[in-house]
């Protein structure tokens, strides 16, 4: 529906909309949230005046050196003269159509987000993008830049009810608030690992090197962790104050809530079931994290980058542990917590969450891709009144494609690999060691590979045997 | 004499503090040696370690919060009773007429905080390359820490005993059942048979283990109100003794070599 007759709809006639996307309390909220923006601005600003940097623009737009503070000062009157329409005019939403998400901008957000295939494409190729262009990323104007258009794409989207519903949910809060963290200390980490290459390719030692002379605890170190414990606790009486603690309706053993989820720190787990069986998504995989990141000292035979930051003499282990972390651990807690719906749906953010969405499912096995379609001819079974023994044998010969696949990828490929891209890593770190590493890693892009082999061929399973409840 | 002066000249401030106030070089390093909480830190620190771009404060605010949780903790098992009959309407109570109910809310959103902070800081320790030698035994320490917070904030999820707690701890114990070989729809429970009897029934399976029960009831209650306010943290506490121990041993904050 229109936003805008939407708005007029409510004003007229109060509130009958029962999902109004805009009311003037919201956008009341909104010219706060504005004015918040514009004076983390005015600090940007001076701070960028201090620096005096100036960039230059063009030939063709003439070629002038212009400051950066004059571009951000310009950027913050703006926000400020935002933020002062919403507060005089919420009463008046027509005046404010050009601050409201228009409906486009909303089908094609929900486009991407609300499909796991474009979902995980895009995510991983931001990741790769973010790796590619880290040099550009981490300057500080850069990052301020980012920031700023992921706060007002978020306020922008507040002006949709669907989005206040999934974003607002009190225990979903502190979610939102993790991405910007996240996101800030990936920056952070990329600005310091530049600085340290840098100063490599120059042949100086790193930055923490220098940096090491020895100061008393007191009071440099106790008046830092005082500060920090009377910030910390300033904020949680605040959050407290403002956001109350979810308490729903007493338990229920025969009321199931659709969709049902785990807590928010699980949810990635959760959305493995979607391709894995709960033994492998529930029991295995999270013993293999644990493990494996407990292997990780003892794998890592990189001497280099240790007690400093770096990407240049890591990139190996700093690209698969931020791939683990962040498309695959925080991105998958997102899709999780924002995305999905009743019967597990996945539903864009300015989506109704319609519990009738209906999503066909019709998933085709390993064995039944190799006997059915590959050789035409039925599944092998055991005659009726045969012994557990010949029907066990019947199973075994029915999943053999599984099998052979899945000992072939564990088995294997670790060797093809020892004798191409691994190659190094097998001379230095010696067998056993070696096997451990590729089987982590291995099991680690087991995801994503059955997530791709879902998309592409509605594959179900490798190995199926729900005999035993061994599927795979 | 000032009034300052009077009371850290008087015998009672004396006896608690052995030695004058931290203004000169001299008691600011006595105060370090001879105070129990200050001891943790070595008395000098070299000055990359404590920039906060460095370790981003992470491990020191997680344990910040867990002290947070443990006295706000403390402060609602006054008045929370883990029973079906009250769990519930206490938690109601705290949110309605209890004063300072709202440490429910410190305690909820400081056990958020905490998840985060305690990724964070794995995430600064593996960006550090802080794991290391000598650090290899703390970064497993840390692991297994990081997995004490999250049962921690798993067993606490389900005692506010509404729906939100109870699907999601049902939820996730799902899972337990399909443990393989111990679980009752787990691949190979079957072979732990006697003489044609299954012994991994849902009456004995690792789920059962877990919440007491076939299902979520009031034995998980009381289950997980125990591991959640004495069993668990017990061992955090008795863990994070070891990290900060090791922290020291293995040569203070990491720094280039
Ligand atoms: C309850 C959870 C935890 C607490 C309270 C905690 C606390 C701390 C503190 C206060 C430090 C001192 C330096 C700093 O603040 O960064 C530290 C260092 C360290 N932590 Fe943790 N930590 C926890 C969990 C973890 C986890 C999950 C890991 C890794 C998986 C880990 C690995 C380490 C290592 C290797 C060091 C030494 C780092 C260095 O020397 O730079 N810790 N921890």
């Amino acid at each position: 529906m229109n936003s805008l007759s939407q708005i007029t709809s409510c004003l007229i006639l109060g509130s009958t909309d029962p999902h109004p996307n805009v009311t003037p309390s919201v956008l009341f909220g909104l010219g706060w949230l504005y004015l918040i923006l514009f004076a983390m601005n005015v600090v940007w600003t001076w701070r960028s005046f201090h620096k005096a940097r100036h960039f230059r623009l063009p030939e063709f737009m003439g070629g002038m050196d212009i400051p950066n503070a004059a571009l951000w000062s310009i950027y913050s009157i703006a926000l400020l003269l935002v933020s002062v329409t919403h507060l005089t005019c919420a009463s008046v939403p027509e005046a404010l159509r050009w601050f409201v998400m228009p409906d486009f901008a909303k089908a094609a957000v929900d486009s991407v987000v609300a499909d796991a295939r474009i979902y995980f494409a895009v995510t991983t190729g931001a990741f790769i993008a973010m790796l590619a262009l880290r040099d550009w990323l981490a300057k500080p104007n850069v990052g301020w830049g980012i920031l700023n258009l992921s706060l007002l794409f978020l306020c922008v989207s507040l002006t949709d009810w669907d989005f206040r519903q999934i974003v607002g949910k009190p225990d979903n809060v502190p979610i939102v608030a993790m991405l910007f963290i996240v996101g800030y200390f990936t920056w952070l980490y990329f600005y310091r690992a530049n600085q340290n290459d840098r100063r490599a390719a120059e042949g100086k030692v790193p930055a923490e090197a220098e940096n090491n002379e020895k100061v008393l605890t007191w009071p440099d170190l106790v008046y830092t962790e005082m500060i920090c414990m009377i910030a910390i606790t300033a904020l949680l009486i605040l959050w407290g104050i403002a956001l109350q603690a979810p308490l729903e309706e007493p338990a229920s053993a025969v009321k199931t809530p659709n969709p049902s989820k785990a807590p928010w720190y699980f949810l990635g787990l959760q959305e493995m079931l979607v391709y894995y069986d709960p033994w492998l998504a529930g029991v295995v995989f999270p013993s293999v994290i644990i493990g494996g990141m407990m292997a990780i000292p003892y794998i890592d035979f990189n001497k280099l980058g240790n007690g400093y930051y770096t990407f240049n003499e890591r990139k190996f282990a700093i690209t698969t542990f931020m791939f683990g972390f962040l498309p695959l651990w925080v991105g998958m807690i997102i899709l999780g917590t924002f995305l999905r719906g009743p019967n597990w749906n996945i539903f864009g953010i300015y989506e109704f969450w319609d519990v009738h969405k209906l999503e066909a499912l019709n998933n085709v096995n390993l064995s039944e891709y190799f006997w059915l379609y590959g050789l035409g001819q039925p599944l092998p079974i055991a005659p009726a009144d045969s012994s557990f023994v010949v029907k066990s044998g019947y199973i075994l010969l029915r999943e053999a494609p599984g099998f052979i696949a899945i000992g072939a990828y564990l088995g294997a490929m670790p060797m093809v690999l020892a004798m191409s891209v691994f190659k190094t890593f097998f001379l230095r770190m010696g067998f056993l060691r070696y096997m451990v590493f590729s089987n982590l890693v291995l099991m680690m892009a087991a995801l994503p590979i059955k997530m791709v082999l879902r998309w592409a061929v509605n594959l179900k399973y490798f190995i199926a045997i729900p005999e035993w409840f061994f599927n795979v | 004499m000032s009034v300052g002066d009077y009371i850290r000249d008087s015998q009672i401030w004396k006896s608690i503090f052995r030695h004058p106030a931290p203004y000169d070089r001299r008691n600011r390093v006595v105060v370090m040696l001879t105070n129990f909480f200050l001891h943790l830190h070595p008395v000098s620190i070299k000055q990359h370690g404590i920039a906060l771009s460095y370790t981003w404060c992470m491990g020191g605010i997680t344990f910040f919060l867990f002290l947070v949780e443990t006295i706000t903790g403390v402060l609602l098992m006054f008045y929370y009773r883990p029973t079906l009959e009250w769990a519930f309407n206490d938690i109601l109570a705290l949110r309605d007429v209890t004063t300072l109910g709202i440490m429910r809310e410190i305690h909820r959103w400081g056990a958020h905080a905490m998840v985060i902070t305690v990724w964070l800081h794995m995430y600064r320790v593996f960006l550090t390359g802080s794991y290391k030698p000598p650090r290899e035994f703390n970064w497993v320490v840390g692991v297994i820490l990081l997995k004490l917070t999250l049962l921690l904030s798993f067993t606490g999820y389900l005692l506010p005993w509404d729906q939100l707690a109870i699907w999601a701890i049902t939820v996730g114990s799902n899972m337990a059942r399909a443990t393989p070989v111990l679980g009752h729809e787990g691949p190979g429970f079957q072979f732990l048979n006697l003489g044609g009897y299954d012994l991994i029934t849902n009456a004995s399976d690792a789920r059962f283990l877990l919440l007491g029960s076939r299902f979520v009831g009031e034995e998980t209650l009381n289950r997980f109100y125990i591991l959640h306010c004495v069993a668990i943290p017990l061992a955090s506490a008795g863990l994070i003794a070891i990290h900060f121990w090791r922290v020291r041993k293995d040569g203070g904050i990491s720094q280039p070599l």
